[in-house]
């Protein structure tokens, strides 16, 4: 471990400077090699939290590309536990916030209790559960807090009154879906998201960032001027299906734009 | 787990797993259900369907000849293959269609696998004038080809599914999906007696009219509760279905059958509770083929209906407590039941229903005289009749 304090892996320190790029990849996709360059390529193009995604076979919140990049990193071999010794290597050099996001059947199948010990161990501190609504939450909550990984909570557009219960119990950050659909890429987002995001933040202080089809940077610094940050999957995954296990420079490139579209959102 | 049960849950089965995107039409759906389910009028308007429509009650029927071929057991097919529409779907259909309407939708949504339930939800939708999709895996559309086009001529749009193993599995998935990007106008009308809560409860409710009608038709040609009933499992609709109004009577054996394809000792099968662990996936807790990563596996039986990697929360439930048994069925063995029951009584069954009677002919010969096996018949052969002529080598097409 190195010098940076432990508090530099807390999911608040993706916020601290400003709005925030949050970036999604695929663990094993194209391979597990790739994924642990690739997550050390955007913590230093300048993201500020990223989400690994662990695939799931049947990942039913999923559109088209990150099926695909589940299947390619399934047929690579990127089984859970190898996905955590890919995630020990990159802690080495890595120190942003790290989330880890998967469906509910790889954690609860694999034992929640070693699941989350694992994370603990390599200091992840966040969990994204697209198929766990907030009712079903008390599946994992309790043996996630006890080894200090927060339950990041989403809301929809069609969220409406079960906004005040989700947001005024929401930890870490709340992620906010942009619009109505699985994850892939948009050209343009018609939802009055700012109206969303303002009344999410009626209830909570904590951070709120918004995810789903934003790919351009012209998305992202909007959604950053309403919100607390950007999320961005598909596009980058769509970066990595293009140039498989050489799209170092290309998604180094991209994250840069993206952050600092997102940095220049007032 | 505590003794207050949690809502929509099985013991420890069930729940609502879904996207923060359709909890809220998903807890519309259950409050319309509340409401609708005891109305008088939507009660009337259901029965009237279910008489002048469907062809309610549907025949209890004694099957003579393999009763005595077999020697043992009197065996009775519950004839659900004689509904309009040729198979139990349609029970689930009406009810889950007019409740839709009553909710304002405008659009069915629906998955197949066999393609009964597509056939049956776009009947419904065309009865009841609207619009209908279904999402049938590509593999099953090739399988089934006929009944795509029986879902395309009753005015319903048919979307084969190409993600993952392009079977039911996927078809429930991309269903889902479809209702995240649409759901304001839009009613997933599940087929099977899965997902979140409260399908699986709405379809059990809307299928135990086969055991309602079982049970007072038995009493009447025996004059007493019958031995064991028997119905085949997938998602697990129309056995639950069949064993509803029997769970109290404790002297009845309820009896569900897997699909074993290949054997349960290879990986070509379908039988979720012989081979199954714990897990969480389309909407519940429940038992799924998957490996130990929670990676849910691909699936196999010849009979596309069946062929699905779990069940439906409530025989999880009725397995745990031992209430119901589950048995593994072959592709062989369903397939001599399917000529069997063709031969013997001159009725063609579904394969998904031939693992049912397939079970009935091991179990009827150890069974004595006295006591009398009730198998549902789930759905009629036709849709079945090419696939199994080429099983046995014919060089036949649809």
């Amino acid at each position: 471990m190195n010098k940076v304090q432990q508090d530099s892996y807390a999911i608040e320190q993706a916020f601290a400077k400003g709005k925030a790029f949050i970036g999604f990849l695929t663990a094993g996709d194209p391979n597990l090699e790739a994924t642990a360059r690739y997550i050390k390529v955007m913590a230093d193009a300048g993201a500020d939290l990223v989400e690994i995604g662990i695939p799931f076979s049947d990942p039913v919140a999923e559109g088209e590309v990150i099926q695909r990049a589940s299947q390619r990193a399934l047929k690579s071999g990127a089984l859970t536990d190898a996905i955590f010794a890919m995630v020990a290597k990159v802690r080495e050099t890595v120190t942003i916030p790290l989330v880890f996001m998967t469906y509910l059947n790889p954690v609860y199948v694999y034992g929640a209790e070693k699941f989350f010990a694992r994370c603990q161990a390599l200091n992840i501190r966040g969990i994204i559960v697209p198929d766990m609504p907030y009712e079903e939450k008390g599946e994992i909550e309790d043996v996630a807090a006890a080894a200090g990984v927060t339950v990041i909570s989403l809301i929809a557009p069609t969220s409406e009154q079960r906004i005040e219960r989700i947001a005024s119990d929401a930890k870490g950050f709340v992620y906010c879906v942009s619009s109505l659909g699985v994850t892939g890429v948009r050209k343009e987002i018609t939802t009055d998201i700012a109206g969303l995001v303002q009344t999410i933040k009626k209830y909570t202080d904590v951070p709120v960032a918004i995810g789903f089809g934003i790919a351009e940077p012209e998305q992202a610094k909007a959604m950053a001027a309403v919100s607390d940050g950007a999320i961005v999957g598909s596009a980058i995954v769509k970066i990595i299906e293009a140039h498989g296990d050489a799209a170092d420079e290309a998604l180094g490139e991209y994250v840069k734009t993206m952050k600092a579209a997102v940095v220049s959102a007032v | 787990m505590s003794e207050v049960q949690r809502k929509g849950r099985y013991g420890e089965h069930g729940g609502q797993y879904i996207p923060e995107i359709l909890m809220n039409a998903v807890l519309e759906v259950e409050a319309a259900y509340d409401k609708y389910k005891n109305d008088p009028d939507f009660v009337a308007e259901l029965e009237e369907l279910q008489v002048n429509y469907t062809g309610r009650p549907s025949i209890l029927y004694y099957a003579k000849h393999m009763s005595e071929d077999l020697g043992g057991a009197k065996i009775y097919l519950k004839r659900e293959d004689l509904n309009h529409t040729g198979s139990h779907k349609i029970n689930n259909v009406l009810g889950q269609v007019l409740l839709a309407k009553r909710m304002g939708k405008k659009r069915i949504i629906a998955e197949t696998g066999a393609g009964q339930h597509g056939v049956a939800a776009a009947t419904a939708a065309a009865l009841l004038g609207m619009e209908c999709e279904i999402f049938m895996g590509k593999e099953d559309t090739e399988r089934q080809a006929l009944n795509v086009y029986r879902m395309e001529l009753l005015g319903a749009k048919v979307h084969p599914v190409t993600s993952g193993t392009m079977t039911l599995k996927d078809a429930v998935s991309e269903t889902l999906r479809e209702w995240t990007r649409r759901v304001d106008d839009t009613y997933y009308a599940m087929g099977s007696a899965v997902g979140p809560h409260p399908f699986p409860m709405i379809v059990r409710d809307f299928q135990s009219i086969i055991s309602k009608e079982a049970r007072e038709q038995i009493l009447d040609a025996e004059g007493k509760l019958p031995s064991m009933v028997l119905a085949c499992v997938g998602g697990g609709s129309n056995a639950i279905g069949m064993f509803y109004h029997f769970i109290p009577d404790e002297g009845v054996k309820l009896v569900g059958c897997e699909a074993a394809g290949l054997g349960i000792e290879t990986k070509e099968h379908a039988a979720t509770l012989a081979k199954g662990t714990p897990g969480i996936f389309h909407g519940m807790r429940s038992y799924f083929v998957q490996n130990e990563y929670g990676q849910i596996a691909p699936v196999y039986s010849i009979s596309a209906g069946l062929d699905y990697p779990g069940i439906g929360p409530e025989h999880s439930y009725l397995h745990d407590t031992g209430r119901a048994t589950y048995v593994p069925i072959t592709d062989e063995e369903a397939v001599t039941a399917f000529e069997y029951l063709s031969r013997t009584e001159g009725i063609i069954p579904a394969i998904e229903s031939a693992h049912a009677v397939a079970h009935a002919m091991k179990v009827a010969p150890t069974m004595g005289r006295d006591e009398s096996i009730i198998i549902c018949i789930s759905g009629r052969g036709d849709k079945d009749v090419a696939a199994m002529a080429r099983y046995r080598g014919y060089d036949i097409n649809e």
